[in-house]
């Protein structure tokens, strides 16, 4: 009996996308599954039933017989608390999750014994692109960006010189180059528009200059490239050196497109009020990171506003507003999906609830990622990815000889060796615990145990600072300064009487020369090392 | 102040030298790893000042001194020229090992400090041995500065049987050490200490006087652990362990530099103090090493300036003759030029390179040459067949392919910057004198190789000119 795909219409407010198109339901059918759509599912991205009927599926009247006709269900949103009670208990269900952020979901679904595979887990990785779908709908997001800019900006992007003057090109920043940076600025390029961006990440410099774009550096020297192709969290510097770069970029141009995003986190805020009120009136800005809080500070997530003279843009479902599109590039990436499930994986009844359960190869790793709950087990959070879209880093982590530098010589020395270095030891501490006075005794402990540290901390020290440690470590040794100190004016037992001026005068001119060591050594170490800097 | 605060407050002060010296594993850290150990210098001179051992009395001369001792060495600190460094830490070295010495004798006439038996006897041989390391720091250090300084020529001196020389040396000492011990008097023992004082003090301009230039890394890093276990002696001298920890500290990092050094040049630390390069033990092996042949090709500024300017990958390697002609500001105008049209520039800095530790990495800094283009060798040898020039600037002996090639090379073994892989080397040079090692340089004469002569600023303002021309 072949599996029962079911697609319900999408109840989330303002959606107006579906998880599958009449083109998608003639292949998946060709693929052996039979189709049932909840009727009107398709109306929001102009698809009639009627389409989906001609396309071989069956239209049922309401979302309750979808569910419990179904054995997979594909949504676009996570089910609500609704459609989690409809779904059949050890049903299968295909739909954004966000495991992370929706603990309370994923409890629920395993409860109904479910297997859950979250698209906005698929992992990132050259051979699941087909199927992530947060890709193909960031790019649309993207296209829509400009669009929306557009619509909002009140001159052409391209220049022009016709004969009723010369029209100028519009400037556009975009901020952050993932797949709908990257397609805000190809679409930005293509209107005409002059269109610089930026990235964290060096190894998307030729992608954005491949688009048509320019990239703006930030004039410091850090790679952001986390794992899995996302953006890591920067240094305070790089973040200082961002926001001057972002400043300065803000006062030329009109128009700032900002995506950037770290998985987990709230969005960065990367466009301040002061750089808002910097730019020219009438400019736009959108923020494409309006669902995770926003990239500008002035952005009201959801909705359009105009600040200081500059529209901000922050809706929060350009996709959907792109639904046709969306709805069918999101089936082709579920489509795709199923298409490596059958590859992969084989169908059976699982054994306790008796519905047909595809059985999941978790060895995988796009299906380890994408599913976050196999029949009631969570299994979010997969192991972290292996690859990056980043260049590896080979070269830096070769394991190099340790030749200078860096860590003691690890080489290790025969055993004949070492026990004969520790027969010697063992003699010569005898000797000496022998011979001396237990006040010896605690200063050679100290004396030895000083040693150790010396030999750990030094050898951390870079060989590009060796001189600024000589300097250093010469203003410390000074510290024998302490030695005169004493000498100068001690407070004398009775009767004892000493040859005060002599002593006096040596220890004077002993610290004299400490002083010059102390004094001298320290400010020049300061002076060398104002002068390391970065690029 | 009590004693117990004056202590904690050296615990404090300890503490904060070994954050001081740890801030150094990174340049972002090391600013702050300076003013930890600026912080620890306050906190230890204030707790001694202010504390028991020091009365009020004193007070005059203590500020006196370091006043005029503050203002010299804050003048010193300000007019340094940056190629000067090794000199001024030389310098420096001398300093200590004199103010190790001269506390040494003021705590041996000082009778406020009385011991008995065995804890007399550990005292005065803490004393005797706290003096010599002192005057051996100290006149070695001496030596060094004006070997640094070309005020004493660079080649080492070197004595008939001066390891025999040496020996009596230490015997004497040791005889004059026990005449000291059993000295009924301090006066009596004063005649045997000054004896000591004065062989310690030759056998430090003994020692450095028969290093030759390329070994000078090496006896500034030894120097700089000497003075750090004079700083040690000290405080076993007077009980206090501030000094102790503090000398052991500064005693390790001279001692562990010294063995980077050493290695970085396939050395033994005791081949490196006995004698240097090219000198009796090595002549005969140079014999029958193989001698070069061929053709140098000499390249114009001109030509120099096209190469790079052709070039998308250059990588420099600069050596203790681009310190001489203080040739780093106009190699950072060139960089600066290069990288301006997208040249990929970076430099390669062999660990022996200069005279200290480090010390090309200082000039370069000074010259605002962003640190994260300067590599180690270890870093960037495997990229020297993707680089398409290398600049060598006054440097020969750690591009010398002999050092790999040539199992008879003087230099055997030693690692080196694989310039000669590259595509193209130019190397600038005065002439074509050998390097301190006195060795042959085959690199000169290989096909890919070209030859700049000249002054190296003269020569790199030139290029600056033919690269700004274009």
């Amino acid at each position: 009996m072949p599996l029962i795909i079911g697609v319900p219409r999408e109840t989330f407010a303002g959606e107006t996308r579906v998880a599958t198109v009449p083109e998608v339901v003639q292949k998946l059918i060709k693929q052996g599954y039979q189709i049932v759509v909840e009727s009107g599912a398709g109306n929001l991205s102009n698809i009639s039933d009627d389409e989906y009927r001609a396309a071989g599926a069956e239209v049922l009247g309401s979302a309750a017989e979808v569910w419990s006709k179904a054995d997979i269900v594909f949504k676009l949103r996570g089910p609500d608390a609704t459609e989690v009670g409809l779904l059949k208990t050890g049903g299968t269900l295909v739909s954004y999750i966000w495991p992370a952020q929706n603990p309370e979901l994923m409890q629920q679904l395993a409860a109904k014994k479910a297997t859950v595979l979250a698209m906005d887990s698929v992992p990132r990785i050259s051979r699941a692109q087909k199927m992530d779908a947060l890709s193909s709908q960031a790019n649309i997001a993207g296209y829509r960006a400009v669009i929306e800019a557009a619509n909002a900006f009140g001159r052409f992007f391209t220049g022009q010189i016709t004969a009723a003057g010369k029209v100028p090109p519009a400037k556009v920043f975009v901020v952050g180059a993932g797949v709908a940076g990257l397609a805000a600025i190809g679409t930005a390029a293509n209107l005409g528009a002059v269109v610089r961006a930026n990235d964290t990440r060096k190894e998307v410099a030729d992608q954005i200059i491949s688009m048509g774009g320019e990239f703006v550096t930030v004039d410091y020297e850090e790679d952001g490239a986390g794992t899995g192709g996302y953006a890591k969290v920067m240094s305070e510097g790089f973040q200082k050196a961002q926001r001057d770069t972002y400043a300065q970029q803000a006062k030329e141009v009109d128009i700032i497109i900002t995506t950037a995003l770290i998985p987990g986190k709230p969005a960065p805020k990367l466009i301040t009020a002061d750089m808002v009120k910097s730019m020219k009136p009438g400019s736009v800005i959108v923020d494409l990171a309006a669902e995770q809080g926003g990239n500008c500070e002035l952005t009201v997530p959801g909705e359009v506003t105009v600040q200081h003279g500059v529209t901000i843009i922050g809706y929060k479902d350009l996709p959907t507003r792109l639904a046709k599109t969306a709805s069918t590039l999101y089936s082709t990436n579920l489509f795709r999906l199923s298409e490596d499930l059958i590859k992969t994986n084989s169908v059976e009844p699982a054994a306790d609830t008796g519905a047909a359960a595809i059985h999941m190869n978790m060895e995988d790793e796009v299906v380890r990622g994408t599913v976050v709950i196999d029949q009631g087990n969570v299994t979010w959070p997969p192991p972290a990815p292996k690859l990056s879209a980043a260049p590896a880093a080979a070269p830096k982590a070769a394991p190099a000889p340790a030749a200078h530098g860096h860590g003691p010589s690890t080489t290790v020395s025969s055993p004949a060796r070492v026990a004969t270095m520790f027969i010697i030891a063992a003699i010569l501490f005898g000797l000496i615990g022998y011979g001396a006075p237990t006040a010896f005794l605690g200063h050679l402990t100290v004396f030895v145990l000083g040693c150790f540290i010396g030999y750990m901390v030094v050898w951390n020290v870079t060989p590009a600072l060796h001189t600024p440690l000589m300097s250093v470590t010469n203003a410390i040794s000074s510290i024998i300064v302490i030695g005169a100190l004493v000498q100068v004016a001690p407070p004398l037992a009775d009767g004892i009487t000493r040859p005060e001026m002599l002593i006096k005068v040596l220890a004077a001119v002993a610290i004299a020369l400490t002083a010059i060591n102390m004094f001298g050594g320290f400010a020049v170490t300061r002076r060398m090392l104002e002068m390391f800097r970065k690029n | 102040m009590s004693a117990n605060l004056a202590t904690v407050s050296y615990i404090g002060a300890t503490i904060l030298f070994i954050l001081s010296l740890g801030g150094l594993s990174h340049p972002e850290t090391s600013r702050r790893g300076n003013f930890y150990g600026m912080v620890g210098m306050a906190v230890a001179v204030i707790a001694t000042v202010f504390g028991p051992r020091v009365g009020a009395e004193g007070y005059a001369w203590i500020v006196l001194a370091l006043v005029v001792g503050g203002a010299v060495g804050l003048y010193a600190a300000k007019v340094v020229k940056m190629t000067e460094m090794p000199e001024l830490v030389a310098m420096m070295h001398s300093f200590v090992g004199l103010a190790a010495a001269l506390v040494g004798y003021a705590s041996y006439i000082d009778p406020s400090m009385h011991f008995e038996g065995a804890e007399k006897v550990i005292h005065e041989v803490e004393i005797y041995v706290g003096i010599l390391i002192g005057a051996v720091t100290f006149s070695g250090s001496l030596i060094a500065f004006g070997k640094l300084n070309g005020k004493i020529g660079g080649k080492p001196l070197l004595l008939p049987a001066r390891h025999w020389l040496n020996l009596a040396l230490l015997i004497i000492v040791i005889y004059f050490g026990r005449e000291f011990i059993n000295a009924p008097s301090v006066e009596a023992g004063m005649r045997p200490l000054i004896v000591m004082t004065v062989i310690a003090l030759l056998f430090g301009i003994h020692m450095v006087m028969a290093i030759g230039g390329a070994d000078m890394p090496v006896v500034v890093s030894m120097l700089n652990s000497y003075s750090g276990w004079a700083a040690s002696a000290t405080g076993f001298m007077l009980s206090n362990d501030l000094l102790i920890v503090t000398g052991a500290l500064v005693g390790s990092s001279g001692a562990i530099l010294s063995y980077i050094m050493c290695k970085a040049m396939n050395r033994q630390f005791i081949s490196v103090i006995a004698g240097g390069f090219g000198t009796t033990a090595a002549k005969p092996a140079a014999g029958d090493a193989a001698q070069p042949e061929g053709e140098v090709t000499p390249v114009s500024a001109a030509e120099t300036a096209e190469l790079l300017r052709e070039a998308k990958s250059v990588v420099i390697v600069p050596g203790y003759g681009m310190a001489v002609a203080q040739a780093q500001h106009t190699v950072n105008d060139i960089v600066q030029r290069l990288r301006a049209k997208g040249t990929n520039v970076r430099f390669a800095i062999h660990p022996v390179a200069g005279r200290m530790p480090g010390h090309m990495n200082v000039l370069l800094a000074e010259a605002k040459v962003p640190y994260d283009i300067v590599l180690e060798m270890d870093e960037i040898n495997e990229d020297f067949p993707d680089t398409d020039v290398v600049m060598v600037i006054g440097a020969n002996d750690i591009v010398n392919p002999a050092a790999e090639d040539d199992p008879n090379s003087p230099i055997a073994g030693m690692p080196v910057l694989q310039v000669w892989k590259a595509q193209t080397s130019i190397v600038m040079k005065r002439s074509m004198a050998s390097g301190y090692a006195g060795v042959d340089n085959p690199l000169f004469y290989k096909e890919n190789n070209r030859m700049l002569f000249g002054d190296a600023k003269k020569m790199l303002d030139e290029v600056l000119v033919g690269l700004e021309a274009a």
